[in-house]
C-alpha cells in the first residue's frame, strides 16, 4: 500500500538527531513491547510481514506521531484481535475472560536468553532465476493495494542487479496467509542516484533496494 | 507535527509513558493468562539485548577483518557463513552482506519502510535509525544526513546506500585507521563505532577516546 511508512525520498522531516549514550530502552515497556512481538512471532500468532502490515494501516497520523514501540504495541493489539487471539474487552480489562487458543508453541526462557534468532527467510526452489548480476532490470510500477516491500521511489526506474540472494519468502503473500510463503527470487538491484532524483540529484551516489522478482521486469 | 517527534516522545510526555506502562501490562497480562507466552522468556529477552547483544559484536568482526585477510575474503563473499564459523553465543539467523568502504567508496544503510537492522550484529538500532528524517533522506540525500553526524566525505567519493528491504542485513566494513599497525584484535574493536557499522560515523582514531 501507498502508505505514510514508505518514507523514501520525502522532505520536510527535519535533521537526523543522534542521542548521545542512548539506552537500548528508554522505558521499560519498550522492552516488553519488543520482547512480546518476538514470543507471539516464535509461538505462530503471526509474522514479520504481518507485524509490519499492521502498522502499514494505523491510520498516518497515527503512525506519525506516536512513539516506535508505541507504534509496535498499537499493532500487536491489532494483530492480537484480529486474529482472535483475545479480545478487545479482555485488553480493556487487563485480563484474559476467556479461554486461550491453542497456538504452535510457547518461546522458553532459554530461547529468550540468545535474543529470540530468527530463522532464515531462504527457500528451496527448482524454478531457475530470471535476471543474473549485471542484467538492467527496471521496477515495475505497481501499487499493490496490501503489504509490499518496493518503495515508491524506485517505480518506474531502471537499475542494475548486483546480487542474487536466492529465493525468499515473498512478503506480499505472507502478510496474507501464515501458511502461504511463495518463495521468489530475491536480487539486490542498484540504481543511480540521478535515474531516482532527476537531473538535481547527487552524481555521487547509488542507492540499492532488495526487490523481489515479481517487482522487476526486464529494461 | 514536530520533526523530532520520536524524541518528544520519549522525553517531554510524561503521560504518554505511563498510559503506556498500564497499556503494555494489561496486554502482557493478557497474553500470558491465555497461555501465549511465558513472562520469564520476555525478561530474557530484554536482558539479551540490555547486556550481551550490541555493537560490541560487530566491532569484533570488524576487527578481525582488518587482521585477517583470510576471514576479511570470506566475510565479504558471504558474511552470515563467515559469521557463524566465529562460534558467536547467538546463530546468525540473518542473510547478512558485508560492504566494505574504500577511499573512493563510502557505503550506509538504512530501512525506507521500517527499521531492517541487523540485530544479532548491532543489538537494536538507535531511535534516529527508526526516525522518519533519516529514513526519509538516506535516500536522497546521503551527504546532508552525514552532515548531521558531523561527517564530511571527499566531494568525489562514491556513495552506496543500501535500503534493506527485504530479510537481508548489511554491515559497513569501515576503513582500518592509519597508525593502527601491531594493534591486536581487542585494542581494534575499541575503535569501532557502532555508527561506522552503518555508515553514519567514522571508526576512531588511535588514542582518541
Amino acid at each position: 500500500m501507498d502508505g505514510v511508512h514508505d518514507m523514501g525520498g520525502m522532505d520536510g522531516f527535519g535533521k537526523v538527531e543522534p542521542e548521545p549514550n542512548e539506552p537500548v530502552f528508554h522505558a521499560p515497556w519498550e522492552g516488553r513491547v519488543l520482547a512480546m512481538q518476538r514470543a507471539m512471532g516464535y509461538a505462530g500468532a503471526w509474522n514479520t510481514d504481518m507485524s509490519r502490515y499492521a502498522q502499514e494501516r494505523l491510520p498516518p497520523a497515527v503512525y506519525l506521531g506516536v512513539s516506535y514501540y508505541k507504534r509496535w504495541e498499537l499493532a500487536m493489539e491489532a494483530n492480537v484481535i484480529e486474529r482472535g487471539l483475545a479480545d478487545a474487552d479482555e485488553i480493556a480489562a487487563g485480563h484474559a475472560l476467556r479461554a486461550g487458543k491453542t497456538l504452535k508453541r510457547k518461546m522458553p526462557p532459554e530461547l529468550g536468553a540468545k535474543g529470540a534468532p530468527r530463522g532464515s527467510f531462504e527457500r528451496e526452489t527448482n524454478r531457475p532465476a530470471l535476471f543474473k548480476v549485471g542484467d538492467r532490470v527496471r521496477a515495475r510500477n505497481i501499487h499493490p493495494k496490501g503489504h509490499t516491500r518496493l518503495p515508491r521511489y524506485v517505480r518506474g526506474h531502471v537499475g542494475e542487479v548486483v546480487l542474487v540472494h536466492g529465493c525468499h519468502v515473498f512478503p506480499d503473500a505472507v502478510a496474507l496467509s501464515i501458511e502461504n510463503d511463495d518463495p521468489q527470487w530475491l536480487y539486490t538491484v542498484r540504481f543511480d542516484g540521478r535515474e531516482l532524483w532527476g537531473p538535481d540529484g547527487d552524481p555521487t551516489i547509488k542507492v540499492s533496494v532488495d526487490a523481489f522478482e515479481p517487482y522487476l521486469e526486464p529494461a | 507535527m514536530a520533526q523530532n517527534h520520536t524524541q518528544d516522545d520519549h522525553h517531554d510526555h510524561g503521560s504518554e509513558l505511563s498510559e503506556m506502562q498500564l497499556r503494555v501490562r494489561a496486554l502482557e497480562t493478557v497474553l500470558t493468562e491465555k497461555g501465549y507466552i511465558d513472562p520469564a522468556a520476555l525478561d530474557a529477552i530484554v536482558e539479551a539485548y540490555e547486556t550481551r547483544i550490541g555493537p560490541h559484536n560487530g566491532a569484533r568482526i570488524v576487527a578481525k577483518a582488518w587482521s585477517d585477510p583470510e576471514f576479511k575474503r570470506r566475510l565479504l563473499a558471504d558474511g552470515t557463513a563467515a559469521v557463524r564459523a566465529l562460534g558467536h553465543e547467538n546463530r546468525v539467523g540473518d542473510h547478512l552482506t558485508v560492504v566494505e568502504n574504500t577511499p573512493r567508496r563510502h557505503n550506509m544503510v538504512v530501512c525506507t519502510l521500517c527499521s531492517c537492522y541487523p540485530w544479532e550484529i548491532l543489538g537494536l538500532p538507535p531511535v534516529w535509525y527508526k526516525s522518519a528524517p533519516y529514513r526519509s533522506r538516506a535516500v536522497k540525500d546521503p551527504r546532508g544526513v552525514l552532515a548531521d553526524f558531523g561527517v564530511k566525505l571527499p566531494a568525489d567519493t562514491e556513495i552506496l546506500v543500501w535500503d534493506s528491504t527485504a530479510e537481508t542485513r548489511y554491515l559497513v566494513l569501515p576503513m582500518r585507521p592509519p597508525g593502527t599497525e601491531g594493534m591486536s584484535e581487542d585494542q581494534l574493536a575499541e575503535l569501532v563505532t557502532r555508527d561506522s557499522m552503518i555508515g553514519t560515523g567514522l571508526v576512531k582514531a588511535p588514542g582518541v577516546q
